[in-house]
């Protein structure tokens, strides 16, 4: 039998790459724009960018997994920012201090992580096919129970008993918590200065950490579980894959993921907004994934490591820039916000856009084949 | 080939779905090394009877089997597939089961890769383990190889031929090395005709092996050429079991659709007016549908004014298509004229405008607005499409109830539409009614061709008549002409003047209602009239 491989018209070929990255383009022309206008210097623009690829990546790496298992972009990741905030307030309560602070903190949000990504996983599966939406919507619900424990809870069933921490009517936990005794305590580790640009390598090496465990996780059997699962649930069933629990496990993952992220994050930030840190999680882990190119389906280490830079080089230029452009900083500020939220936008209707086109190209090709066939069988 | 021990065997099985029976009282025996044809119509019980041999949880859920199944002369009862699987039996489903972004040797081998064991097993359980890439290379090039066919098993199963996902079907069940009993479901009919004959060569060196197979087509050549033996399915019944040693072609299609002697030549009766000097209402030209599982290749047809036309042919040979497309609900290409006027595919609207109507088969979907009145479904499509039953006051248009309940009585009462009233629920009518419904919807859009799909899927006995009394009549009386499309043969027999038999995506034949019923058997199973060496089918 002769394999009559119908290629793809060439024309298409740049078509397709052009769609696939165009959102990185358009950035990389905003950032180099943005930077331009700023007027920062070489080095505050390198050293801005190596400090927050050391503060944001890790919290990208947990939007991987579930993107793998075909559940999209796991907006529920707020549920493990979430965890790691309050492990981070015990343990600052607790007046453990520095990298062993760190960790206790990282292990302490494990469970509780766990607990809510199971939860998460639970809803999620019954929510096939919209699993986007419905894990936004359960990061909303999720904040409800966790401005309820953090501002009720803490202090009164939960013991809390440094002043520093507590409202001063008793219970609740402050607006601001300062982390300066664990402030850099992982960036600390090991820092290194070339020429007078400082690297963070210990953030680098545990997330280089990570990356490499998310390499190996793909080939192992519940990576390629969960890559059938995102492909095909009905066949990944069929073939005896416990789909459920395959997906349970890919949000639980995330979600443990996510906790440790926004740990990392806030060691370095070295303050803790207590009612609003995770948010911004969720959305700019998100929007700095698009960013580097990555879809609702498919999401890679480059697209992660490239979206940091683009998205971040952007962010803090911006207000820089807006002042440059019309006098104002908040310009910018505002600027870098809804060009975020665009950004979740753009990238989920292109999506769409990007399939049915795909189809209609499916299904024209297998017409072609069609007749290719019969015109030698005839 | 065939050797003496008798590897599987059903005895007595029986099966009813509530009030229908299935199957009756079916046996038949496999032997190591023996590949048994099993054919019949769609709703033979092929399907059913290859369930229960393999533990289907639709047969399960439904009250179970009567009769027993013997695998090596042990008495085998199979709860789960899992549990047939495991005793050695593999099936091959029609519809593909692979992940298409997977290469073939990851389909091949899909959840029973093999691993390379590591410390963390003890702790996260066997599926933190990462795959061992060139074994399971080794075992799909195994499984190929005992088929006998190369393929390129590292690429995407979304870029190969549909023929060699068809391979890595079978490869997949060959792979288990238990298994000894392989069910074929139509392996052939998404194939063109050499891959056809790759699969029958490889499924004969399987066979060779000590392999049992059940070979389920509707292309008897096929099943000629290949199998040792035929047991032929009609009604649940075994109505035949035979070498193929000792038939021929046109004996085993007689036996698929030969009722009784007396309905065969029932549609000899009544008066066929020839239509063969009358206007060409519709011109269909090389005509291709994308539809899923129904997919139309090439069909040029010719519509005669005042006649009703059947569309005949088996499940998936894409009759269904046909007007799917005509009508744009499908993404459909070529050209088609109606009374002479060029009229664009795609374009329901303009379709329905020129004064075609479509009775979809998908009642439930397409056909009616459920939570609308009975009423305000029959009159939709004109109130839409023709302005009908709407008065103006001032520069408003108001939807004019009286007229539209006029309607509706008038239709209540001759097509006998079982309801409470005209303004109750589509949703809550029976199925048959809501068949009704969707007729005196096409007919009030008075159209001057009317597409009607299934008409009486679904529906009981005497609804039938009732359904296709009111085709007949309105045939008659408004001189509209009709194209039926239907899987039972018997019926477009009765109100059809022609027939055109639809077989994978293209017209077998067109026969007068008249013709003998082997003829149509024939047609359906892609054997063209005449000879039984049969040379493809004609125009």
């Amino acid at each position: 039998m002769s394999t009559n491989q119908i290629a793809v018209p060439s024309g298409h070929k740049l078509e397709t790459f052009l769609l696939n990255s165009i959102i990185p383009i358009i950035f990389l022309v905003l950032s180099a724009g943005a930077i331009y206008l700023s007027g920062y210097s070489a080095p505050y623009v390198i050293q801005e960018m190596f400090t927050r690829l050391g503060r944001n990546l890790f919290l990208i790496l947990a939007l991987l997994i579930p993107i793998m298992a075909g559940m999209g972009l796991n907006f529920g990741m707020v549920l493990g920012a979430m965890a790691g905030q309050i492990a981070l307030i015990l343990v600052v309560d607790w007046a453990v201090v520095g990298l062993p602070g760190l960790m206790l903190t990282a292990i302490i949000s494990i469970p509780i992580a766990i607990v809510s990504g199971i939860l998460c996983g639970l809803v999620l599966n019954r929510a096939k096919g919209s699993e986007m939406v419905t894990s936004l919507i359960l990061g909303f619900f999720a904040k409800g129970i966790y401005d309820l424990t953090v501002l009720y809870g803490m202090g009164s069933i939960i013991p809390i008993s440094s002043p520093d921490l507590v409202l001063s009517r008793g219970f609740g936990i402050r607006n601001a918590v300062s982390l300066i005794e664990t402030r850099g305590a992982l960036d600390q580790m090991i820092m290194l200065n070339i020429k007078g640009i400082q690297i963070p390598l210990g953030t680098y090496l545990i997330i280089a950490l990570f990356a490499l465990l998310i390499v190996w996780f793909r080939r192992t059997k519940l990576g390629q579980d969960m890559r059938a699962v995102s492909q095909s649930m009905t066949v990944a069933q069929a073939a005896g894959i416990n789909v459920d629990r395959t997906r349970l496990i890919a949000i639980v993952i995330s979600t443990v993921l996510a906790g440790f992220g926004q740990i990392i994050y806030l060691q370095n930030m070295g303050t803790l907004s207590t009612y609003n840190s995770q948010d911004q999680a969720g959305m700019y882990a998100i929007a700095a994934l698009l960013v580097g190119g990555a879809s609702v389906t498919r999401a890679t280490l480059v697209n992660a490591v490239v979206g940091v830079l683009l998205f971040h080089i952007l962010f803090f230029s911006a207000p820089m820039a807006g002042k440059a452009i019309a006098g104002k900083a908040e310009i910018g500020e505002y600027f870098r916000v809804f060009v975020a939220y665009g950004v979740i936008a753009a990238a989920l209707v292109l999506h769409a856009w990007r399939r049915r086109r795909g189809e209609a190209l499916a299904a024209r090709m297998a017409s072609a084949q069609q007749a290719q066939a019969e015109g030698g069988t005839a | 080939m065939t050797d003496n021990s008798t590897l599987f065997r059903c005895e007595g099985i029986s099966k009813s779905f509530g009030e229908s029976q299935v199957l009756s009282d079916v046996s038949f025996s496999v032997g190591a090394g023996e590949v048994v044809a099993l054919v019949g119509e769609n709703g033979a019980g092929k399907s059913t009877l290859m369930n229960i041999c393999f533990g289907m949880p639709s047969i399960i859920n439904t009250g179970g089997y009567s009769g027993r199944l013997f695998l090596d002369d042990q008495h085998a009862n199979f709860k789960s597939p899992k549990e047939a699987l495991e005793a050695g039996i593999g099936m091959v489903h029609q519809e593909f089961s692979l992940i298409p972004g997977f290469t073939g040797t990851e389909n091949i081998l899909l959840n029973r890769e093999p691993v390379i064991s590591s410390v963390l097993e003890s702790v996260f359980g066997p599926r933190i383990n990462a795959l061992d890439r060139p074994k399971m290379e080794e075992r799909s090039t195994a499984a190929l190889g005992k088929l006998g066919v190369r393929l390129d098993a590292g690429e995407p199963v979304s870029r190969m031929p549909v023929g060699h996902k068809q391979f890595l079907e079978i490869a997949r069940e060959i792979d288990r090395s238990q298994t000894r009993l392989l069910v074929l479901d139509e392996p052939t009919a998404v194939l063109t005709e050499s891959e056809a004959s790759i699969l029958i060569e490889a499924i004969r060196k399987l066979a060779s092996s000590g392999l049992g197979i059940i070979f389920i087509s509707h292309r008897l050549r096929e099943v000629m050429e290949l199998c040792d033996k035929v047991v032929v399915l009609r009604d649940g019944h075994k109505v035949a079991e035979m070498p193929t040693s000792q038939t021929s072609v046109r004996e085993i299609a007689s036996y698929m659709v030969l009722r009784d002697k007396q309905k065969g030549g029932e549609a000899d009766s009544g008066g066929r007016r020839d239509f063969s000097n009358a206007p060409i209402a519709l011109k269909v030209r090389d005509l291709w549908v994308e539809m899923p599982g129904e997919r139309v290749n090439n069909v040029s047809l010719d519509v005669r004014e005042g006649e009703i036309l059947g569309l005949a042919g088996l499940a998936g040979q894409g009759k269904l298509g046909i007007p799917a497309g005509i009508m744009g609900l499908k993404l459909s290409g070529g050209s088609m004229e109606f009374y002479g006027r060029n009229l664009p595919l795609n374009n329901p609207r303009q379709c329905l405008e020129s004064g075609l109507a479509f009775v979809s088969e998908d009642r439930r979907g397409v056909g009616l607005l459920l939570d609308e009145t009975i009423q305000m479904n029959i009159a939709f499509s004109a109130l839409q499409i023709k302005k009908d039953f709407l008065r103006s006051i001032g520069p408003f248009k108001l939807v004019d109830d009286a007229a539209m309940e006029e309607n509706a009585m008038k239709y209540i009462d001759l097509l006998a539409i079982k309801c409470n009233s005209p303004l109750q629920k589509a949703g809550h009518l029976s199925g048959g009614n809501q068949q009704k419904v969707c007729l005196a919807k096409a007919f009030t859009m008075s159209p001057k061709l009317l597409f009607v799909s299934e008409p009486t899927r679904g529906i009981d006995v005497g609804a039938k008549e009732l359904v296709l009394n009111s085709l007949r009549r309105y045939n008659q009386d408004s001189n509209t002409t009709v194209v039926v499309t239907s899987s039972e043969l018997e019926e477009l027999r009765s109100v059809c003047h022609r027939i055109a038999v639809i077989n994978e995506g293209r017209v077998a034949g067109i026969l007068p209602a008249t013709a003998p019923v082997e003829d149509f058997g024939l047609l359906m199973s892609g054997e063209g009239l005449g000879d039984d060496s049969g040379e493809g089918a004609g125009k």
